[in-house]
């Protein structure tokens, strides 16, 4: 399994030193480094794998793992004196696809199960439920969820709260009585009417893959030609620092791309998301993010020059954030506000925001062009960056 | 022997810790991440932007609005005028919900009919909607009870009385902090272990390792110890910032937390050792740990719970050490838990690390190039 050394980048050739070099110069050396990385990736069996093994994996680990859709959730029933009216409200959770309730004749032993983590909530309904029910009172429903996972425990408590309403409603109705809950509420979710985590999560992962191919990838290779000092060999060619960036850029932006490409396919035929925008608008969209990425993989191999701080630097700087800081899981506009402005120079920030538009509701341009706009900054400003740091180094 | 090995363990902190560089990178990065994410990963709902179409003229719907207004978790962006502007205002994500008023509200309440009120949430991110939503309907129930109450309704039949245990308030922050704990002791040992390795196979310097008289079980202490160490000395500054900053509570047995502790850094040692011995340039590596890395993240449970996936997924979670460590740090801050309750959570990480740590001592000499 020993994979050949890449090859030294004197294989780019370069041409005899003749001071004005030509366009046909240029356009040959490009052409020469170009075939240089591309050689370098196609041998390296640890790139290729980053570029298409990485993106299915992670589709799939991700695709089928983050799901914030809680189903089957076991519940504790306990109902301390069974009558025709307890088991009208608890034969709702059984019908239920959010429930998988369990009966318990004692409280004490719901307790325990919830203290072992055998179900995630309790509803008990008390000996006195009948008499308070019939006497005109309101009967009370007690109701326990485990509060350690704080999302999954709001949504178990709005499914129990839901099954509540809909029975006070049957319950009104039953009696001849006017309605108990005098509101009624029309309730309409755009985009994702059935709510699927799914829909939501699967492009916003489409920005994470990119950031990985992106930075990850391009910190590492120029990392490891400044560690072998093949960089400083490359700078006393008459290679220009644009021609040696190009060369790195082109290459790896063609195989992100081809990553791209793949992962909207399986988005959109594996998990069934809809991509109600144009693909040429994600595309392009898709472009930019990736340029974006590149650049920054670009800085921190250059700041970096050796790769295990480049590949730490590109973890910490660039897949944590993309997956935490993004909007990609966790909603920003909920973030205390100093962390709300730092996701504005993270660039997943923008691409995630174009990609679930784009594929949930559709060529919003009000969402894009904003979005698109931040992003070319972004590129501008890390590519700048790149350059100025590239050249201190020569002098 | 224990000379050697004791020689060995100092040659590795060395390497690791006289680079300025590598030295910041291992130390400086988790606080700023702590730090970051404590406060950035949360699914609670802060001001969240939403706008009202009132046709009502009636008090009722300024009632019901009044809830709104004073909720922490919305923000009123606006009042819109006609049914138009919902639209533009919901796809250019400018708010998230849209309450929309029936004109005869006030004179259906008052004539005990069901008044209609219509809400739009934006599905984009379908776990905002749904918080939303909860909240949505528990001001709403709030207002129809009180009107209800003052009105001469019939009382309600029968009422929810919900309580949480452990998190009473339901704070995010308390969830996912001692999960943090777990994450980045876990970055910090893979990437510490990962290369050690794969550093020396590139330099040369580990075949020169094999001929001395160090046995690879020597050389497997030598580079475990110092990866433990650095994981132990940074689990333990997280988790007095997480009880002491972010105030979470800690419930159980210290004991009990680091007996998991230990045992979960064996196994990301273990893990560690494995692929950089399998690895044979640092960017293989690297890579190597990102593949355990990203998964860990993943399927453990950090963000999402495993209990959401699909069975086959769940079965793989068994693999992945965090799953075992996280429901122990959280058991422990949260729950109380002694050590007792958590034995089914240690054995797998035992498990895993002794496995891991074998098969990467096999390959220091069964990888040769």
């Amino acid at each position: 399994m020993a994979s050949p050394l890449p090859g030294p980048p004197v294989s780019a050739s370069p041409p005899p030193p003749v001071p004005p070099s030509t366009r046909r110069d240029r356009a040959m050396r490009l052409r020469g480094l170009m075939r240089k990385e591309a050689i370098q990736i196609v041998r390296d069996p640890s790139s290729i794998a980053i570029a298409f093994v990485l993106p299915l994996v992670l589709l799939l680990i991700f695709g089928y793992g983050v799901s914030l859709d809680a189903k089957h959730v076991p519940i504790g029933i306990v109902v301390d004196h069974p009558s025709p009216q307890t088991t009208a409200f608890t034969a709702s959770f059984q019908h239920s696809p959010y429930f998988d309730p369990r009966q318990f004749a004692h409280i004490k032993q719901a307790e325990d199960a919830l203290r072992h983590g055998e179900i995630n909530g309790i509803v008990w309904i008390r000996e006195d439920f009948d008499e308070q029910l019939l006497s005109g009172q309101t009967a009370p429903i007690g109701v326990f969820v485990n509060g350690v996972d704080a999302n999954t425990a709001r949504l178990v408590e709005g499914y129990i709260q839901g099954v509540w309403t809909t029975w006070l409603q049957d319950f009104a109705r039953m009696q001849g009585k006017p309605l108990a809950l005098p509101v009624k509420l029309d309730e309409r979710v755009w985009f994702n009417p059935g709510l699927r985590s799914r829909d939501y999560l699967v492009p916003g992962l489409v920005a994470v893959i990119m950031t990985l191919i992106g930075a990850l990838l391009t910190a590492l290779v120029v990392a490891r030609e400044w560690e072998r000092g093949t960089m400083e060999a490359l700078m006393v060619t008459p290679v220009a620092i644009r021609e040696i960036l190009l060369g790195k850029l082109v290459p790896y932006f063609i195989l992100g791309m081809g990553g791209l490409l793949f992962s909207v396919a399986m988005a959109v035929w594996v998990f069934e998301v809809p991509l109600r925008g144009s693909l040429l608008l994600l595309l392009a969209a898709s472009a930019l993010f990736l340029l974006a990425a590149l650049a920054m993989g670009l800085l921190i191999s250059t700041l970096a020059k050796n790769q295990f701080v480049a590949g730490q630097a590109a973890i910490l700087a660039t897949f944590l954030p993309a997956f935490i800081l993004s909007g990609f899981i966790f909603d920003i506009g909920s973030m205390p506000a100093p962390i709300q402005w730092l996701t504005h120079i993270i660039a997943a920030r923008y691409y995630v925001a174009i990609l679930q538009t784009v594929f949930l509701a559709g060529n919003v341009w009000s969402v894009v062009l904003v979005n698109a706009s931040a992003l070319i900054l972004i590129t501008f400003v890390f590519m700048g960056l790149v350059r100025r740091r590239t050249r201190k180094r020569l002098e | 022997m224990w000379h050697r090995i004791f020689g060995l363990i100092f040659k590795e902190f060395l390497a690791l810790l006289k680079d300025k560089k590598s030295r910041m990178v291992v130390i400086v990065p988790p606080l700023v991440q702590l730090f970051v994410f404590s406060y950035a990963a949360t699914f609670d709902l802060n001001e969240v932007g939403y706008a009202v179409l009132n046709e009502d003229p009636g008090q009722a719907s300024r009632e019901l609005l009044a809830g709104f207004e004073g909720a922490p978790s919305f923000r009123l962006v606006g009042f819109l005028d006609h049914e138009g502007q919902i639209a533009p205002l919901v796809d250019s994500r400018k708010v998230v919900m849209v309450i929309h008023i029936d004109p005869h509200f006030t004179r259906d309440l008052l004539l005990e009919r069901p008044a209609r009120v219509q809400v739009i949430l934006d599905g984009r991110n379908s776990n905002t909607a749904m918080v939303a939503s909860g909240y949505m309907r528990s001001i709403v129930t709030a207002f129809s009870r009180r009107w209800a109450d003052t009105h001469g309704f019939t009382a309600m039949p029968a009422a929810l009385e919900v309580r949480a245990w452990f998190n009473p308030t339901l704070q995010s922050r308390w969830f996912i902090v001692p999960g943090i704990v777990g994450l980045l002791t876990l970055v910090v040992t893979l990437l510490v272990t990962a290369l050690s390795v794969a550093r020396e196979r590139e330099a040369g310097t580990f075949d020169q390792l094999l001929v001395t008289p160090l046995r690879p079980f020597e050389i497997l202490i030598g580079k475990t110890v110092p990866g433990m160490i650095i994981g132990f000395f940074e689990a333990s500054l997280i988790i007095l910032l997480a009880v002491f900053a972010f105030e979470i509570p800690l419930r159980g047995s210290l004991g009990a937390l680091y007996l998991g502790l230990f045992l979960f850094l064996l196994s990301g040692v273990g893990l560690g050792l494995m692929i950089s011995s399998i690895a044979v340039t640092q960017q293989q590596g690297l890579l190597g740990a990102f593949l355990v890395l990203v998964p860990s993240v993943v399927l453990s449970g950090f963000a999402t719970p495993i209990a959401n996936m699909p069975e086959f997924m769940q079965d793989l979670t068994h693999l992945i050490p965090l799953r075992y460590f996280l429901i122990i740090l959280r058991g422990v801050f949260l729950e109380g838990a002694d050590a007792s309750l958590l034995w089914p959570q240690y054995w797998p990480m035992a498990v895993i690390g002794l496995v891991s740590l074998a098969f990467a001592t096999w390959l220091f000499r069964h990888r040769l190039y």
